[in-house]
């Protein structure tokens, strides 16, 4: 009873906030919408029960894929007037995008009404299950071939956002601490003897 | 285990509200009288001659990737971590691999300098 | 009183427990922010000491000699919540509001999950280490909006400077908190302690000692204290994201965040790596004795200890420069995180020390 209502609480703020995403003038608010999304869906898997991913959607989603839009577009000055006078001449792609999408939703859908009763809700856990090892248990041995192959896309990952956006400006004075320790007394201190002045 | 959540969705609706309660004491009990001097932007004395919103670093966006990078990896370890009784040497094995092909590119990421901050 | 007791009992025991649990969260989020008021008070107070002064030493309860400073935190409630709240005129009015309730919200609801003794703890669900990151990482939004809502450069400045920290800082902790997963075997607090039972050699921070130190550093940094608080920097962006914020908006977004998230840090830490709750003499005194026996007592010493040492770090310290700081985040504490993952990772294979069978 709670659940059904805490559901549709947060279902409703969700579509709110995708609404917000799309109408809100400023970029930096449509990111912040974006954000609750998140957050409402993260409580919509918690809801079906699955604690794991539902805070990993949080801490991967919001805590670091919307820092990383945020600083995009607070810091590319975008001028949105500008953007608006593409409008009208973009919009039948839009359409289009928006119409395969719905479609596939569609199918989506509908593939997975077929002969799965999902009125019923979800069918409670044992006592002290533990999601996340469940996850574990299986993730790393038998789904080990799409667990290596994170791996290396996460490395071309790196390697790509690396040879994008690494710009080595010349003639930049840094400090290199390596070879700041190795440094040895050798190559500082010059011992000089003086001879004594003689007296006249 | 969903009535285990409650306290936690409980806690974000009294910890808004007393923000909330604070903000508006502070608002009720503090004067008003703004003036344009008052209201402007503080640049230590100085007008300010630009718009704060200015282009930034593209090293900030790329922290900000690296920052998601090993983000992901962190969510992969937890899982791992407490079923490591349960996954046994294998599971041992598939995170060792997992870990190598990314520190491959830690220290791509070293050599490249994309870690230096100048 | 009767009137109440029947209505009491007309209600659905749901919605009992729900009024219960309500006020306990309300006890333990005014406890939170009455320990706030006084660990700004013993900041003073102990760095005063550690440089020589008095620190704050006038404000008394009932005008008690011996009690000269401590109602200090009050009088600065009241003066704060006293003064104007400044809008900057080019800012973005409805974010620069938000963004203190941003930071304050997760600073406080994480303590849902912090077992405080082995009896009580408000939400005992089994993802609390995961819960407790997740509300942390959305901290680094208040910031970030702080900064730009203001239109302030200096605001701008000091949230950048302080998002990229954080966010370096919060791998560090992730691979730290990884490294004490793989030994407690549990993402809920209350197990992580409940395995490291058997005197203070068995708790997390013999076996895992270089993940404690980074961790308890990138706590620092996370909460942008000195000596890694460049987010304010007062001698070169002024006071960085929260320049523009005064009265109530500068004490919900400055003040009662920053010691809060200190103050979860710090417990967090006691939990993990030193016991938590569990007493140091286990094993060493009778066990039907006090002090043998797991209590919060335990654990609030240990929390007041790696306050201290919060509060004796920042006396001490200078400043560190902002590419030192990335050095450090990334080239030292990073590294050190994933060697000490693969040394544990070859003790469970050889199962030795915590892993012993």
């Amino acid at each position: 009873m709670l659940t059904e209502i805490l559901f549709y609480a947060f279902a409703a703020v969700l579509i709110g906030a995708a609404i917000g995403v799309i109408t809100s003038r400023n970029p930096v608010h449509s990111v912040l919408f974006l954000v609750l999304c998140f957050f409402n869906s993260a409580v919509l898997w918690l809801l079906i029960e699955a604690e794991f991913l539902a805070i990993v959607l949080v801490l991967v989603y919001v805590g670091a894929v919307m820092v990383l839009f945020l600083f995009v577009v607070m810091m590319l000055d975008i001028n949105i007037e500008k953007l608006r006078e593409g409008f009208v001449r973009n919009a039948p792609l839009g359409v289009l995008i928006a119409l395969i999408v719905v479609i596939e939703l569609y199918y989506v859908l509908w593939v997975k009404r077929l002969g799965v009763d999902v009125t019923g809700g979800v069918a409670p856990l044992p006592e002290g299950y533990s999601n996340t090892q469940a996850v574990g248990a299986v993730l790393y041995t038998e789904y080990v071939y799409p667990f290596q192959l994170a791996a290396v896309v996460l490395l071309i990952a790196i390697v790509a956002a690396i040879s994008l956006t690494m710009r080595k400006r010349p003639g930049l004075k840094t400090q290199d601490v390596a070879a700041q320790v190795a440094v040895r007394r050798e190559d500082r201190v010059r011992l000089v003897k003086v001879a004594p002045e003689e007296e006249k | 285990m969903l009535e285990n959540y409650l306290p936690t969705l409980i806690f974000l609706l009294v910890a808004g509200a007393f923000g909330v309660v604070l903000l508006v004491l502070g608002w009720l009990l503090g004067p008003r009288r703004p003036t344009a001097e008052k209201a402007s932007a503080y640049e230590c004395g100085f007008e300010a001659f630009e718009d704060t919103r200015m282009k930034f670093d593209v090293r900030y966006y790329l922290v900000a990737i690296l920052f998601i990078i090993f983000d992901l990896e962190i969510a992969f370890l937890f899982p791992w971590a407490v079923s490591l009784d349960v996954i046994g040497g294998f599971g041992l094995l598939s995170m060792a691999m997992f870990l190598a092909v990314l520190v491959v590119g830690f220290i791509y990421e070293w050599k490249k300098g994309a870690l230096e901050w100048d | 009183m009767d009137n109440l007791l029947s209505l009491w009992n007309g209600l659905t025991p749901e919605l009992q427990s729900v009024i219960v649990t309500t006020l306990q969260i309300v006890g333990v989020m005014l406890a939170v922010v009455i320990c706030v008021a006084f660990l700004t008070l013993a900041e003073r107070k102990v760095i005063g000491f550690m440089q020589l002064r008095h620190g704050p030493n006038r404000i008394a309860i009932f005008g008690l000699p011996f009690l000269r400073g401590v109602a200090q935190p009050f009088a600065d409630v009241i003066k704060l919540l006293l003064k104007e709240v400044l809008v900057p005129s080019a800012a973005d009015k409805k974010l620069f509001m938000l963004a203190p309730l941003i930071v304050l919200v997760p600073a406080l609801a994480a303590w849902a999950v912090i077992p405080f003794s082995p009896e009580f703890v408000l939400a005992d669900i089994n993802a609390g280490l995961l819960y407790v990151l997740a509300l942390t990482s959305l901290g680094v939004y208040g910031v970030i909006l702080a900064g730009w809502a203001a239109n302030s450069k200096y605001a701008f400045l000091g949230a950048m400077r302080s998002a990229a920290q954080m966010v370096a800082y919060e791998i560090a902790m992730g691979f730290a908190l990884v490294g004490v997963l793989m030994a407690a075997g549990s993402l809920n607090l209350g197990d992580i302690v409940r395995s490291q039972e058997g005197g203070p050699l068995a708790w997390h921070w013999f076996w895992l000692f270089p993940l404690f130190v980074v961790y308890f550093i990138s706590g620092v940094a996370e909460t942008n204290r000195a000596p890694f608080d460049v987010a304010e920097g007062e001698s070169e962006i002024v006071a960085g994201f929260h320049v523009e914020y005064s009265g109530a908006a500068f004490a919900t977004l400055f003040a009662l965040p920053e010691y809060a998230n200190m103050m979860l840090v710090a417990t967090l830490a006691a939990l993990m790596f030193l016991g938590g709750w569990l007493s140091p003499l286990q094993g060493y005194v009778p066990d039907e004795w006090f002090l043998a026996q797991s209590s919060f007592f335990w654990l609030f010493l240990k929390v007041g200890l790696l306050l201290f040492v919060f509060l004796w770090i920042r006396a001490t310290f200078p400043r560190y420069r902002y590419d030192q700081i990335m050095r450090l985040g990334w080239k030292v504490l990073i590294p050190v995180t994933l060697v000490w993952i693969a040394v544990e990772g070859v003790m469970v294979w050889l199962k030795i020390g915590p892993w012993a069978p």
